[in-house]
């Protein structure tokens, strides 16, 4: 048992690390805070003036917040769709014993390790252009109208990038999962006549349960602040039609200049995503202790 | 020590010391640039002048837009990260009221650099409060970039005059013929102040419209710029490619050399590219007249102006200063010229450079450009008067926030995501917004 000796020099020593973390964490969140009360925007320099609650206003006013706050719902609620239902599939199928099964999951998982504006930049160039895309050229060589997809589905076109990058890692983690379940309990069921579907629905969902969590947290957290894919690809539009809370504060930040608004927009953006968390952790949580 | 001991320290001493002071002497300067084909010649011939002064330059090459931010924000904090800014006919005089820029009045006195050849349209474009803030590359105006060989197809007479939209309209739909893969118009939809508006902002600029009445008041609502924005929206739906809300200068600029469009208002400075027959499939078919008109003939072409600016935070304000000089110096377009041919000269800038008759043979069409260049008046680009300067943007610095956004919802529009009306009644309650943040509108 510690004396308390030893606890308060254990305390001394782990004091800098603390210090440095919080010191990492909490200049940057002040600052933010900080800019976030002032008038402040990089084209008009000079006085900062205190202005209060002002830039709040503004961000929560603009005309494109209510969209944003939908497009992020929606992108992070279509990602998580896709790669969960996808990566349950293709989970259960590379975990079926088949020829060269180590290339074949190199392969699937492959797309995670492509950096994000390249995947966009090659699904908007090489794929997705209806004029010399690969998709545009087959559907004009089958005699059909290419699809526009950045202009007439921006949206469904960006959930599927963003889904192609992230259901390898769905996949990789839902496989290991997988692999951990008990096989002769499967046999059991099998013999006692319960059909593949019924397998499925009552012993390997439920085995994937606290997997499928661990899936949805981390991707949420990442999803929450997708830039890059939309950067590359629509800049946010046509419109508003891709443009979710972080690429909202760029433009505030950056195509606006107005650091007072950009500011208030990602203490906006922190408290949300903290929101999130806080439910996500309440979930996964119980779904541990089960 | 003997005397050969003796004069063997000195002259090693005496090495060693100049040696020192060469080193001394030497700095690095930091230029940011755009990715454009002129900056990157001039990357090329760049070792030049370094090997000239025993200077070096590190280059930042940026995408336009990421130049335009990381240099606004330098610029705007004092950050001092670059000696050297590739900045536009926008920026310049902005910055320069600001005094975040270096005043070059001092090239005036210079005999060698004869300021007085560089056209005034330009000069006056890149100076504030009677300063001159940055020297020009090149400077543009856009044009209708045609292709003969359709047009004689398809039995289409070319317009001798200055022709309207609607006969542009007309001749885009006769010329049109996507099953073969050639298309009747190829304009910018990519959002964006300097992309799909700048377009937009020369249609509407002849369709009557305005951005902000004498008071500051945007326009956005106005008959005229619904008539402008339709007629945008109905003439690439009818003859455009698929996908023109994703196509920029540059996307365009690759399908129009790859053959896929008949016409094209864009910059006179791609017409050296397009009519390059080592990078065009089109050199020799294409042809050029004035960007088309409508209610009136003001503001129909653009102007734009590439030019270098010394940031007032950079340290080595000398040599950069000889880094601009060579960069745009007489010299330099002549060394372009001998080097990389003269169709690949920038143009617009240089009286002498233009009437050099090296370049009117390697690039005939240069005169027509030149002409259209100087006919240019940013200082009275609308058919109403108006407080602003700037003929495809406003010159302000709220002008970049509301271009922006304008861009997107004209994108959306193009789209079909949005019909015309609600794109611009957005625009205006944006407009307004911005409008009465920055005090304009009390």
């Amino acid at each position: 048992m510690a004396t308390k000796a030893s606890r308060s020099s254990a305390r001394l020593m782990i004091a800098p690390a603390v210090i440095l973390l919080l010191g990492w964490m909490i200049i940057p969140l002040g600052m933010t805070l900080y800019f976030s009360f002032l008038r402040y925007n990089l084209l008009q320099p000079g006085l900062a003036p205190f202005v209060g609650w002002e830039n709040y206003y503004w961000f929560f006013t603009d005309p494109s917040f209510t969209a944003a706050m939908w497009n992020t719902l929606v992108l992070v609620g279509g990602v998580l769709t896709i790669t969960t239902i996808g990566g349950i599939c293709f989970a259960l199928l590379l975990d079926r014993p088949m020829f060269g099964q180590g290339i074949i999951r190199i392969m699937v998982i492959a797309p995670f390790f492509v950096m994000p504006t390249v995947s966009g930049l090659v699904w908007k160039n090489m794929f997705m252009n209806p004029v010399n895309g690969i998709f545009g050229q087959i559907a004009t060589g089958l005699g059909f109208q290419p699809i526009d997809f950045f202009g007439q589905i921006p949206m469904a076109s960006i959930i599927f990038i963003v889904s192609w990058m992230w259901l390898p890692f769905a996949t990789l983690i839902l496989l290991t999962a997988l692999q951990s379940l008990d096989q002769e309990q499967l046999e059991a069921a099998e013999m006692d006549g319960a059909s593949w579907a019924n397998r499925f629905w009552f012993i390997m969902l439920p085995h994937l349960a606290r997997a499928i969590t661990v899936v949805i947290l981390i991707q949420t957290i990442f999803l929450l602040s997708i830039f890059a894919e939309i950067l590359v690809t629509t800049n946010g539009g046509p419109g508003v039609a891709t443009t979710n809370l972080t690429y909202l504060i760029y433009v505030s930040s950056l195509l606006q200049f107005d650091v007072g608004i950009g500011s208030a927009g990602g203490v906006v953006a922190i408290i949300l995503a903290n929101i999130v968390a806080f439910f996500l952790m309440r979930m996964i949580g119980k779904n541990l202790d089960a | 020590m003997s005397i050969k001991t003796k004069l063997l320290t000195t002259a090693v001493g005496f090495g060693l010391s100049a040696g020192i002071a060469a080193s001394a002497m030497a700095e690095e300067i930091t230029i940011a640039t755009v990715n454009n084909a002129d900056m990157i010649t001039m990357q090329e011939l760049a070792p030049a002048w370094e090997e000239a002064t025993g200077n070096t330059i590190n280059w930042v090459v940026l995408e336009e837009n990421v130049l335009r931010q990381r240099t606004t924000t330098d610029i705007a904090t004092g950050g001092g990260s670059f000696d050297i800014m590739f900045i536009g006919a926008y920026e310049t005089p902005i910055w320069g009221a600001k005094d975040w820029l270096t005043p070059l009045n001092d090239f005036a006195d210079d005999a060698d650099y004869d300021l007085e050849d560089v056209f005034p349209l330009v000069r006056n474009g890149l100076s504030a409060n009677g300063n001159l803030y940055a020297l020009p590359l090149y400077s543009e105006t856009s044009f209708t970039f045609y292709r003969t060989d359709l047009f004689e197809a398809a039995g289409v007479e070319v317009p001798t005059a200055q022709p309207t939209y609607e006969e542009f309209a007309e001749m885009a739909a006769k010329l049109h013929d996507p099953d073969n893969g050639v298309y009747g118009t190829c304009q910018r939809g990519k959002a964006g102040w300097g992309e799909n508006m700048a377009f937009v902002g020369t249609v509407a600029n002849a369709f009557g419209a305005d951005w902000f009445d004498m008071d500051w008041n945007p326009q956005l609502d106005s008959p005229e710029w619904n008539a402008a924005v339709t007629y945008y929206v109905d003439l690439m739906n009818n003859s455009g490619p698929p996908g023109a809300s994703a196509n920029g200068h540059n996307e365009n600029r690759a399908l129009f050399k790859d053959g896929k469009c008949a016409t094209w208002v864009d910059a006179t400075s791609a017409a050296g590219d397009v009519r390059n027959p080592e990078t065009s499939s089109v050199a020799d078919k294409t042809d050029f007249f004035q960007a088309p008109k409508q209610v009136t003939d003001k503001g129909t072409g653009w102007f734009w102006s590439w030019a270098l600016a010394i940031p007032a935070s950079s340290k080595k304000v000398d040599e950069a200063k000889s880094f601009l000089k060579w960069a745009t110096s007489k010299e330099y377009f002549e060394m372009v010229g001998e080097s990389k041919g003269w169709v690949a000269v920038p143009s617009g800038t240089r009286k002498s450079v233009e009437e050099d008759a090296r370049r009117l043979e390697a690039a005939p069409f240069a005169n027509t450009i030149v002409e259209a260049i100087l006919s240019v008046n940013p200082a009275d680009p609308t058919r109403d008067p108006v407080p602003y300067t700037g003929v495809q943007f406003v010159a302000i610095p709220e002008f970049q926030g509301i271009g922006n956004y304008v861009g997107q919802q004209v994108a959306a529009a193009l789209a079909g995501q949005s019909t015309v009306e609600e794109a611009l009644a957005n625009s205006q309650k944006f407009a307004v917004r911005e409008m009465t943040k920055a005090g304009y509108i009390k």
